[in-house]
């Protein structure tokens, strides 16, 4: 097992001063995946894939990359991990191809075909000025720069953090022309979900410092259904419903959303005795919106006094 | 052929039963017929944006369901239909979309009797542009 897994991660606890920004996690990352590592902001994404390279220690636990000991990587090892990040330095003087000789001076497997393949495909000129590009370009040309060494491992923190639309389909696009190489693996945080369905195979939920997910992203769907019941008149008080995240009152409706359904929450639902009664997948944004979403119930009905007023 | 498969992120159904959905819909409405070739699973993910492994999985159900084949070396081919389905099962996935036509359809103010006729009208369209392309 430990054997497929690229990344893996054991009791891994990071903490600053008093609060804690990792705990106890537990990460498994098989090869040849694309991964996605989702999470609020703060809730201890970036302090996981630094202790991954190396850049920050752990207080307590164990972290892995490529069978390798975080803690003590080698430069011959980190040559075969991409990793970017936000803060990826550039020289405003350099071109593009400027910046793609000086990177390509560190690595032995730098791949020329890739680099170029990457900046054209951002739309790029090497004889461009680095000063003179946009956001999504520099996303581009660091992009290419990670790309080119032909990494075993790519980590990629928040990589479409502030890029337009058409400049995070490049993105996801040359994510995808990566999984070419089915051996390649793929590791990357992100807020959209909607290019985490297109791309991802696997994820892992972080949330307060917690993992709460790490599983096919399939399952994690298949995990959360929403439940509609129709009501004749007012919907009744809810009993504790087992797993139930959320529940929605409105007149004549209730919408309940709930983890792990299964025959025990449908048989709780069905004392209310709704008239009408429909589970359904929803959305992967919906399902981790209601996934990490206050936990309770809500009502979206207006009391008289404020239609008055 | 024409293959006009759309993807939408956010919706409650899973991408790679979009895409299934989508080549059974094409072929029931005669868009694809027998024989015709599909894209091989790296085209069509490419082209749609997403990961192989989703494309791959939708081929795997429509193969297991009987719709294509995957000839090694050759590509991915629509076959003529053999019944996979049981008449209950048939049943039971066809009922929630007759539901859903007749719910939308009387909010939409449709008499019951326009529903039928409307649906009538449309099934033998089908029926008649089916057999023009045979």
């Amino acid at each position: 097992m430990s054997e497929q897994s690229v990344i893996r991660t054991r009791g891994l606890t990071k903490y600053f001063g008093t609060k804690c920004a990792v705990h106890d996690l537990n990460l498994e990352v098989p090869r040849g995946c694309v991964f996605a590592f989702l999470g609020r902001n703060g809730s201890g994404k970036s302090t996981t894939i630094r202790m991954l390279l190396g850049l920050l220690s752990a207080d307590r636990g164990t972290a892995s990359v490529l069978g390798a000991d975080s803690a003590s990587l080698e430069p011959e090892l980190r040559a075969r991990i991409g990793y970017l990040t936000e803060e990826h330095q550039l020289y405003g003087w350099m071109s593009v191809r400027q910046a793609g000789e000086f990177q390509s001076a560190f690595y032995p497997r730098w791949s020329e075909k890739i680099f170029r393949g990457v900046i054209g495909h951002f739309g790029l000129k090497p004889e461009a000025r680095v000063k003179h590009l946009s956001r999504g370009m520099r996303a581009g040309l660091c992009l290419a720069l990670t790309l080119a060494p032909d990494p075993e491992l790519l980590i990629l923190d928040d990589p479409a953090l502030g890029l337009d639309p058409v400049a995070r389909r490049s993105l996801v696009e040359s994510m995808i022309y990566l999984t070419r190489r089915a051996d390649r693996t793929i590791f990357f945080s992100s807020h959209h979900l909607g290019d985490v369905e297109r791309v991802a195979d696997y994820l892992a939920v972080l949330d307060y410092s917690v993992l709460r997910a790490c599983c096919p992203l399939e399952s994690f769907r298949n995990n959360v259904r929403e439940v509609r019941l129709g009501f004749a008149g007012a919907p009744p008080e809810l009993p504790a419903i087992p797993g139930m995240l959320q529940a929605f009152r409105t007149e004549r409706e209730l919408r309940v959303t709930c983890v792990r359904y299964d025959a025990e929450t449908e048989r709780a639902l069905r004392d209310l005795n709704p008239t009408s009664m429909e589970a359904q997948l929803m959305g992967l944004e919906d399902t981790f919106i209601s996934y990490l979403g206050e936990r309770g119930e809500k009502t979206f009905i207006l009391s008289e006094t404020e239609v008055a007023s | 052929m024409h293959l006009n498969i759309n993807i939408n992120t956010g919706s409650n159904v899973p991408i790679y039963k979009q895409i299934t959905e989508q080549v059974r819909m094409a072929v029931a409405t005669g868009r694809v017929t027998v024989a015709d070739q599909l894209p091989s699973v790296r085209a069509l993910a490419e082209a749609l944006v997403l990961n192989p492994n989703t494309v791959a999985r939708a081929y795997a159900d429509l193969a297991r369901e009987g719709v294509i084949e995957t000839r090694p070396g050759r590509g991915v081919f629509i076959i003529p239909k053999r019944k996979v389905l049981s008449r209950e099962e048939g049943r039971r996935r066809i009922e929630p979309l007759i539901n859903t036509l007749i719910s939308e359809g009387l909010a939409m103010d449709f008499t019951p009797d326009e529903l039928q006729k409307a649906f009538a009208k449309n099934l033998s369209r089908w029926q008649q542009e089916k057999g023009a392309k045979q």
